[in-house]
């Protein structure tokens, strides 16, 4: 195969697109939680798998960042390892799948168990980013609802848990408030990972390629995950440790290991449990 | 009471459809506590008015004054649509004739009635669920449909349930646009002896649009009778559907099928 024969531009989108996009990303950080609509573009892998992500990777990475990519909690799985090779090629930047090594951490749904610190930004790609869609299938009512501050059809849905299942059932993209003031989808993550968007050091971004939308927590805000006074937010747990490395307080993947219904618990967060477990045995072999 | 000004002033009120009058030039006063028919054949602009004056149709001319609960009056026109869509919440209700369009067909009876209170703020399950298990109650949906949605119930039940979701707040006023409308006699016999009793211990201001002048006879005060986007008659119940003046007043009532 012959050398490369296109020249990207870096980070692949052309310098409007990327002002454009970083111009909405001032507003969004502006307005904690409030959806900003942009005028999302195309790009190399199709609408609805991170093209949103993608985009703000790509307006706000530079050659002096470090690109950790992870789907569900892993760095090795195909998308992951796809969309870090990516940016290598068009941006030219290092990668690495160590959390408190990276400047940028691209996500679909976990954050990593590794504390995030002061400087790093957390990208997710997000599918769906009005909290309230479901509910309420007009636009220009969900848009209405948000500015004049009206989510007592949020709590319905609640309520309706509640009612059907006698707890609050949802575990994933469970809804919050941010900074008191707009409830907001904290895309697919699961509702393990919530409490780590409240006060957090890092900057959160959201993309939503195909709905146009990019929103973002700034460091040290508050959210708050609705609940009722007397059901309160709870946020998902596991009875056992992982399966692999051992760590609790984790959140853990059903991996099914045979035809018979069997199943083991393994961390999610691929960096967080291969370094567990190596630090395990080196701990033995020192012993 | 302390009630010296009227709830609701309407004075040369109209509302345009383009260069087309939908209602016009309409006067009244509305106190605290008292019901007020609208009657009129269809597309005489009763539910234009009923719209007008609820705000989901902007007012073209004229003026609502309108008695907030601190004691304020305020020009409807001039709120804001944030502090409208409050009155909304906490202060009025609307019970539409198609139950659909004023309820949540996929969400539980419970929810429904609860979706008001959580709009304005209460947050704890408990009491929102016993709140609205009482309501039922008091609407005669019993207490065992709790968690069913308004699909699996009757018409007459979920006209029921779309007045407890209305009053669960305790609003001062209540618009009606033909709520019995859609249902078969003996139905529409006892939710007007249901909506009578709730107004009364209530002590609710309504106004109901309906082209039934048995309705209005039952469980109004005043009515005002409308043609072609005008008040014709307005007065006592009893002395308009008794003692009808406008030559029109006079067509509706003698055209009701004596028994």
């Amino acid at each position: 195969m012959s050398a490369q024969q296109i020249e990207y531009n870096i980070g692949y989108l052309d310098e409007q697109t990327k002002r454009m996009i970083r111009r909405t990303l001032l507003k969004a950080v502006a307005i904690p939680g409030f959806q900003v609509p942009f005028a999302s573009r195309e790009v190399p892998l199709p609408r609805g798998w991170g093209t949103g992500g993608v985009q703000l990777t790509a307006a706000i990475i530079g050659s002096d960042d470090v690109l950790k990519v992870i789907d569900q909690g892993a760095d090795d799985t195909t998308n992951a390892v796809s969309i870090r090779a990516f940016f290598n090629l068009v941006a030219g930047v290092p990668t690495t799948t160590r959390t408190e090594d990276a400047t940028i951490i691209q996500t679909r749904h976990r954050i990593p168990e590794t504390p995030l610190g002061e400087g790093q930004i957390m990208v997710y790609q997000v599918p769906i980013p009005e909290p309230l869609r479901f509910l309420e299938p007009r636009e220009t009512e969900t848009r209405r609802m948000h500015a004049l501050n009206e989510y007592g059809l949020m709590y319905v849905k609640l309520y309706e848990d509640i009612a059907k299942y006698g707890h609050i059932a949802k575990t994933y993209d469970y809804p919050v408030l941010v900074n008191d003031r707009y409830l907001m989808a904290p895309s697919p993550t699961p509702s393990f990972d919530n409490p780590k968007l409240h006060q957090s050091q890092a900057l959160h971004i959201f993309g939503a390629g195909r709905e146009k939308r990019i929103y973002a927590i700034p460091p040290h805000t508050d959210v708050e995950s609705l609940g009722f006074e007397d059901y309160p937010f709870e946020p998902q747990s596991f009875d056992q440790p992982c399966a692999i490395c051992g760590s609790t307080g984790v959140y853990l993947d059903q991996i099914i290991t045979d035809n018979a219904g069997g199943a083991m618990y393994a961390c999610s967060d691929s960096d967080h449990c291969e370094r567990t477990a190596a630090r395990a045995d080196n701990e033995e072999a020192a012993s | 009471m302390s009630d010296e000004r009227p709830l609701l002033e309407v004075r040369n009120v109209s509302h345009r459809y383009g260069d087309r009058f939908g209602c016009r030039g309409v006067d009244f006063d509305l106190w605290p506590g008292e019901v007020l028919a609208v009657v009129g054949e269809s597309g005489s602009g009763k539910s234009t008015l009923l719209g007008t004056l609820s705000q989901r149709l902007d007012t073209s001319e004229g003026s609502i004054r309108y008695r907030l609960h601190d004691g304020d009056v305020a020009n409807l026109a001039e709120l804001s649509e944030s502090a409208v869509r409050r009155l909304w919440r906490s202060e009025w209700g609307f019970v539409h004739q198609n139950a659909a369009d004023g309820l949540r067909m996929q969400v539980s009876a419970g929810g429904n009635v609860g979706e008001p209170l959580m709009a304005n703020g209460w947050r704890h399950y408990g009491r929102i669920r016993a709140e609205a298990t009482d309501w039922l109650e008091r609407v005669e949906i019993p207490r065992d449909r709790v968690d069913d949605t308004p699909a699996a119930f009757s018409g007459g039940m979920r006209q029921r349930l779309q007045i407890a979701r209305n009053l669960v707040v305790s609003p001062r006023l209540v618009f009606m646009d033909e709520p019995t409308s859609g249902l078969d006699v003996s139905v529409q016999a006892r939710l007007l002896d249901l909506i009578r009793s709730l107004v009364s211990d209530l002590e609710l201001a309504v106004i109901i649009v309906t082209h039934d002048l048995a309705v209005a006879r039952l469980i109004s005060h005043r009515t005002l009778v409308m043609k072609d986007g005008r008040v014709v008659e307005s007065g006592l119940t009893d002395r308009v559907l008794d003692d009808p003046q406008a030559p029109y007043t006079q067509l509706l009532v003698s055209s009701i099928l004596q028994g």
